[in-house]
């Protein structure tokens, strides 16, 4: 090895740990880059293979029902390449020693064959045989959630009547990587599934036969997907159709999507602040090197090394450090995208996940990584290659301190002699002081953002939960059905209080944008599901008027006062124009509001009701459960409990992991900043505190002075890092939401100060080991070697 | 004087600006130095010897004037050419040694052996100047004396035209600063490089075949040396 290379490796030794807790930022923003990039490139392209391999449909619709013979005007519409019609039905599930409602949904397959569409993976067993209608296959999920396999029975409730079936195979299908109960938000996959039944058994079982209520089709190349849209719902809307939608907007492919544009922006945001800092404390670690090594560089010079070997030693020291970090990154990466790769395939249901080609993202990583650290130094290293061989020869000048502000305008009384060194040295480089807090409030704004979701949370459980929906149970009926029905359930033994509900599909416009939304009837002075306002207070709805959930009128960019028009799209099918009486704050779900006799008249059908609201006592829980179930024309029963566990189960699992990691990374990072800072300190003043330890200062007094400094520092950079995290928040919130949740901004004082207490943690840990060092300060040593 | 001219310099000035304040360090300094020759600039501290000697070996460069270093006007070369013309033709020797300190007394040589043409193995550069046994030592295990003397060896390692050496005594006590001085004539004398040696301390110019006495960047006087003696023989 080349002396010089030799003298570059010491270096490095020399300055381990600055080295290393570079290294170790580098290695978190590589690494989280490298693993979230990966996986984001990983489902994209399994997404693509998966749907082109099982030849997800490019459209779907939904109607009440349409003879057999429609099919012919659906495949004469211009641009249908394929077209495949279905029966679908709710189901009601009794799992044999499961104990609590489940419920399904069942789709139709052509007997003894793949569909044209939306192709089954057989994971196990085999394709339903003809002339056996009660073979089903069970989604992967569901048949995991509930262990069962080919060969297992289950009882079952379709249109009303009771039906045994028999497990034959377990699949997946590209229409159902995420499978979520219509009404519910959240995966619960042991008590909702997915099961598909011969399209002969099904149409059986819900007299659909020579009939269907479900379409799914294909495009040809260069077909516009809006107009076949619009043409299919012209054709549909004599059947009860409800609405064709394009992929983008079918309800598994749109989740799927959300979540890429979620991981685009934590993939950008995150790594970026790792490598920003990085590039940060290599810049104050590299410049302190270099003043400290200025004749060295002079001697260099003097004996003919050029200015681009004096700048290719220091960028190669940078390279070193940044590539160091940056190698153990990948590896890492790839390590937790391997992890993370089981988290997703866990939730979004591919039948497998193609890793190979994450070698771009790599490169990138690397390539912006090194970019970043050499941008960083740039200025310093070009210092050292500018000294002049001569200048360099010279001791520098003193460095210029001056009285502070502080002192100037009078308060140099309060202030003894160690802090007034520690306000001069601040003063005399404010830059790197204000950089030092930057970069400590990033770690203390990383936390914020972290530990933010937490309260975000909390928030919404409280509204959601504890305001808006009091109910114990929500019973949905097969169809609309007469109030009557309600009565008859408040009359069940232990339930308390029966509240009715109306669910009608519409269609909002307002000017040129429109939304396809649920429009829910709630009645006057309801106890359960109450309307929630913007000032957290119940909405009693006003006849005529409509309520509209805060997303919903930004997405249709109506305000109270403005007039919105209802396209009701089943039964009646009127198109009314509707005053906006009020906005409901609500997280999760978009949603309009009416009062349920005004909605009635609008839909026609009589007092219809969709459902019911209950409240029950806790204790007749089970038995109200086993009554409802004997009912034929209730489809499902929601018990509000499983809501709030799954929430909270959802919570836990995507928070949990990643509130870890952002604290972790923050750590990092407060303690990154704060010991270079530290040892920086130390290395360009340990003669002047050596030199007042000879003069009897004690330990204490100079690691005041020393400290104190990082101290002012840090509890600076707190508040700092709570606005920066509170912006970052909003910005990540705005980014995050999608149609189906937002996500409240309320930041807890409990956020802050967990912020504050691990930042200040990393800081004592860091502070300790300079003390460390401080203690052990060579006086005489110190003192000898010329500066 | 039979010997060639390496260095001529011709009316050199040399000018500090710091802000406002402007420091004559050089007023016009005339001097031929010759081929294998000793000599010691001698004046006070400020003087502007460290100025004159950057100048020529190329640290620095000049106000106004000329130096030819043969017939290579150094005035007028760029930093590439000043760099090149460092690499392969002067050694320094600086008062303060300036030793790197994460290298071995042999690593500190082979830095500047690694960059130049024909030049010594650091072992035996080493061995000229009698530390043939503290090869694999670094510098903050070796005394000042001991460190200068490695200095003088990462020096001469290139075996350069010229060597030029500014207090080399300076922070050493004057036992150990005849030590060093010894090593420089024997440089000198063995290898025949033109040597210039700055000194305050008269004593040490009784070494030197000529004396060139500076006083406010000016030469005073060139005065030759008649009564020679060896550094061994010195002390102050
Ligand atoms: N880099 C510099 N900037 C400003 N003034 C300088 C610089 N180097 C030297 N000087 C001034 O030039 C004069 C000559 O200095 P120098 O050559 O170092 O003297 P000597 O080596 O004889 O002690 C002194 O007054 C010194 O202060
Ligand atoms: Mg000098």
């Amino acid at each position: 090895m080349k002396a010089i290379d030799r003298k570059l490796v010491r270096d490095l030794w020399g300055m381990r740990g600055q080295a290393l807790a570079i290294a170790f930022v580098v290695l978190a923003g590589v690494a989280t880059y490298i693993a979230m990039r990966g996986i984001m490139a990983a489902l994209q392209r399994s997404l693509t293979d998966y749907y082109e391999a099982y030849r997800f449909a490019d459209g779907f619709a939904t109607l009440r029902r349409a003879p057999e013979a429609a099919r012919r005007q659906l495949l004469d519409i211009p641009g249908i390449a394929q077209l495949e019609t279905r029966v679908t039905a709710p189901v009601r599930l009794d799992v044999p020693g499961f104990g609590e409602p489940v419920q399904g949904v069942l789709v139709s397959v052509p007997e003894g064959q793949q569909p044209l569409l939306n192709q089954l993976v057989l994971r196990a067993g085999r394709l339903v045989a003809p002339g056996h209608p009660d073979e089903v296959l069970l989604n992967e999920v569901f048949a995991q959630a509930q262990g069962l396999r080919p060969g297992d029975r289950l009882a079952a409730t379709v249109n009303g009547r009771r039906r045994n079936f028999t497990v034959v195979g377990i699949a997946l299908s590209p229409e159902y990587l995420l499978q979520m109960q219509p009404g519910t938000l959240f995966v619960d996959p042991a008590r909702f599934g997915v099961l598909w039944l011969g399209r002969e058994a099904l149409a059986a079982a819900c007299d659909m036969r020579g009939a269907f209520n479900d379409v799914t089709f294909s495009f040809a190349a260069g077909t516009r997907g809006q107009d076949v849209i619009e043409r299919i719902d012209h054709v549909l809307a004599r059947y009860g159709g409800r609405g064709a939608v394009l992929r983008k907007d079918q309800f598994s492919n749109f989740a799927i999507h959300e979540e890429f544009r979620q991981l685009r922006t934590t993939s950008t945001l995150l790594p970026g602040i790792f490598i920003a800092v990085a590039a940060f404390l290599l810049n104050i670690v590299v410049s302190r090197l270099i003043s400290l090594q200025r004749e060295q560089i002079g001697v260099l010079k003097a004996f003919g090394y050029t200015n681009t070997d004096v700048g290719l030693h220091y960028a190669k020291l940078v390279l070193l450090v940044a590539l160091a970090g940056g190698a153990a990154g990948v590896v890492v990466g790839l390590w937790l995208a391997g992890l993370m790769g089981d988290l997703y395939l866990d939730y979004y249901r591919l039948p497998s996940l193609d890793f190979s080609a994450s070698i771009g993202s790599v490169i990138a990583a690397l390539v912006l990584t090194t970019g970043a650290a050499l941008l960083g130094v740039q200025r310093a290293v070009r210092r050292a290659v500018r000294l002049s061989p001569a200048i360099a020869m010279r001791p520098a000048l003193p460095a210029l301190y001056h009285a502070t502000i502080m002192e100037r305008v009078g308060f140099q009384r309060w202030f003894d002699q160690p802090t007034r060194m520690i306000l001069r040295n601040l003063d005399r480089q404010p830059v790197r002081a204000l950089l030092t807090v930057v970069g400590i409030a990033f770690a203390c704004a990383i936390l914020v953002m972290g530990l933010f979701f937490g309260d975000s949370f909390d928030f919404i459980m409280r509204v959601q939960y504890g305001l808006a929906e009091r109910q114990d149970v929500t019973v949905v009926f097969v169809e609309p059905t007469s109030t009557e029905a309600v009565h008859e359930l408040a009359r069940i033994p232990g339930v308390q209080w029966a509240e009715p509900f109306r669910s009608v599909a519409v269609r909002l416009r307002h000017g040129h944008r429109q939304y396809d939304a649920s429009l829910e009837g709630v009645p006057t002075a309801a106890r359960l599901r109450r309307i929630i306002g913007t000032d957290l207070e119940p909405i009693e709805i006003p006849a005529g008027g409509a309520v509209l959930t805060d997303r919903l009128a930004e997405v249709l960019h109506l305000r109270p006062g403005d007039s919105v028009t209802v396209e009701v799209r089943e039964g009646s099918r009127r198109t009314r124009s509707v005053a906006v009486v009020g906005i409901a704050r609500q997280f999760i779900g978009m949603a309009a509001y009416m009062d349920l006799g005004t909605l009635n008249r609008l839909a026609g059908a009589g007092q219809a009701v969709s459902g019911a609201h209950l409240m029950i006592d806790r204790p007749a829980e089970a038995a109200i459960t086993a009554a409802l179930q004997e009912r034929p024309r209730v489809a499902s029963i929601l018990a509000q409990e499983r809501a709030i566990e799954a929430f909270n189960e959802m919570v836990d699992r995507s928070m949990l992991t990643m509130t870890f990691i952002l604290s972790l990374a923050a750590a990092v990072i407060a303690f990154g900043v704060v010991y270079n800072s530290a040892r920086i300190a130390l290395s360009e003043r340990d003669r002047e505190l050596a030199s007042l330890r000879v003069l009897g200062f004690t330990r204490a007094e100079i690691a005041y002075i020393l400290l104190g400094e990082l101290t002012v520092l840090t509890l600076a950079a707190i508040p700092v890092g709570c606005l920066l995290g509170a912006a970052f928040s909003a910005w990540v919130v705005t980014s995050l939401q999608t149609d189906m949740y937002r996500f409240p901004i309320v930041l807890g004082r409990g956020t802050f100060g967990m912020a504050a207490a691990i930042v200040l943690g990393a800081a004592v840990v860091s502070a300790l080991i300079v003390r460390y060092r401080l203690n052990r300060l060579d006086l005489i040593g110190v003192l000898k070697t010329r500066e | 004087m039979a010997a060639s001219v390496v260095f001529r310099a011709r009316a050199v000035t040399k000018i500090y600006e710091m802000g406002e304040v402007r420091v004559q360090a050089l007023r016009g300094i005339d001097l031929e130095l010759y081929a294998g020759e000793l000599v010691v600039l001698l004046g006070p501290s400020g003087s502007g010897k460290s100025t004159l000697l950057n100048i020529l070996g190329g640290l620095d460069t000049a106000t106004g004037g000329q130096v030819l270093y043969h017939d290579r006007d150094l005035t007028r070369a760029d930093d590439r050419e000043l760099t090149e013309y460092r690499r392969h033709h002067v050694g320094f020797v600086f008062q303060f040694y300036n030793l790197i300190p994460s290298l071995t007394a042999r690593e500190n040589v082979a830095i500047v052996t690694e960059i130049a043409h024909d030049p010594l193995p650091p072992a035996d550069a080493l061995a000229l100047v009698g530390l043939g046994e503290r090869l694999d030592h670094f510098p903050a295990q070796l005394s000042g004396g001991e460190q200068q003397r490695v200095a003088i060896a990462r020096a001469v390692a290139k075996r350069p035209a010229v060597l030029l050496c500014d207090e080399p005594t300076g922070a050493l006590d004057s036992e150990t600063g005849v030590v060093v001085l010894d090593a420089l004539e024997r440089v000198n004398r063995e290898l025949r490089t033109t040597t210039a040696i700055i000194t305050h301390n008269v004593a040490q110019a009784d070494i030197a075949e000529r004396i060139v006495h500076l006083r406010d960047g000016l030469i005073t006087r060139i005065e030759q040396n008649d009564h020679r003696r060896p550094a061994r023989e010195l002390a102050w």
